[in-house]
């Protein structure tokens, strides 16, 4: 596990054809590792028939609202939080 | 090529079937001949999504209420406190219970499709799947939550989970006031499907005469 809850990571920005998990409203923007999951089948594979392996450790990321959404009106603490798969995930500094 | 007759355009269809319908039925024709599926896998199925039920989700959110040490092994492993109550958690996406509390309101949407608890609640109500309320469950949670009639305060921290893969979230929603003296049992009722979806509270208690 790459990961640990607490660090920050970036969304990677890549464009991807085909059937992912990654919502498009998080790519490249930074959070936090919130908790790991645990490593299940990718959906990139699986989804065409092949066996989804090697798995993938999930993770809970956490993302502020104002980050996500620079015009967000709630309160500063608001959050956003999303499973993401390792693949997708960076370190942030 | 001319066009001067006066037959309609109307697609070709088979009576009201929506065109989805006809495509899953003819899969279903494709894989039941090709012996990947039969039919008593899919109706086995069907008779089980049918019958889930938010109750199961309210029992164990009612038995959290009155049993911390309970409500600590749901946070830790949803699954096994299911089981605990002899409720079936379903096949094999993970199933992750959240607290509310009287600082932090969770509420779960999935913005790529329609992933959802079914084992523990039954199948999504529809506004759970339509695009509204997926896009803006994340980009205007609070807007959403106030038609919904939940007022949050702005000390209260608004977690709004998005379910884009294997894991299933279950809001525990917050204990009413004056449920003090309910039984577990009264206390499930009180916990509807919305409040662990985390778009409404759950009921209020009638007031002692």
């Amino acid at each position: 596990m790459r990961y640990r809850p607490g660090q920050r990571v970036r969304v990677a920005a890549r464009p991807h054809e085909g059937h992912h998990r990654t919502p498009g409203y998080v790519k490249g923007k930074i959070g936090s590792v919130e908790r790991a999951h645990a490593s299940f089948m990718n959906p990139e594979t699986r989804a065409y028939g092949e066996d989804g392996l090697p798995e993938q450790q999930l993770y809970l990321v956490r993302f502020a609202q104002s980050d996500v959404w620079p015009d967000y009106s709630g309160p500063r603490d608001d959050g956003i939080y999303v499973d993401v798969f390792e693949h997708w995930l960076e370190e942030a500094e | 090529m001319s066009h001067d007759h006066d037959h309609s355009h109307d697609p070709i269809t088979d009576g009201d079937e929506p065109a989805a319908a006809a495509r899953v039925r003819a899969l279903e024709e494709l894989l039941v001949e090709r012996g990947v599926i039969d039919r008593e896998d899919v109706r086995r199925r069907i008779d089980w999504l049918v019958s889930r039920s938010p109750a199961d989700g309210a029992r164990l959110v009612a038995r959290a209420w009155v049993d911390p040490e309970f409500k600590e092994r749901l946070l830790e492993d949803a699954r096994a406190a299911a089981l605990e109550l002899g409720l079936d958690p379903g096949p094999s996406p993970v199933v992750v219970a959240v607290e509310n509390t009287q600082t932090v309101h969770h509420m779960v949407v999935c913005t790529l499709c329609s992933c959802y608890p079914r084992a523990l609640l039954g199948r999504p109500p529809d506004w759970y799947k339509s695009l509204p309320y997926r896009s803006r469950a994340v980009s205007d949670p609070r807007g959403v939550l106030t038609e919904f009639g939940v007022e949050l305060e702005d000390d209260v921290e608004l977690r709004v989970l998005d379910s884009t893969a294997d894991i299933r979230y279950l809001v525990i929603p917050h204990r009413p006031a004056g449920s003090e003296t309910m039984s577990e049992e009264e206390l499930a009722a009180l916990v509807t499907r919305d409040s662990m979806i985390g778009v409404a509270q759950p009921a209020a208690p009638a007031p002692v005469a």
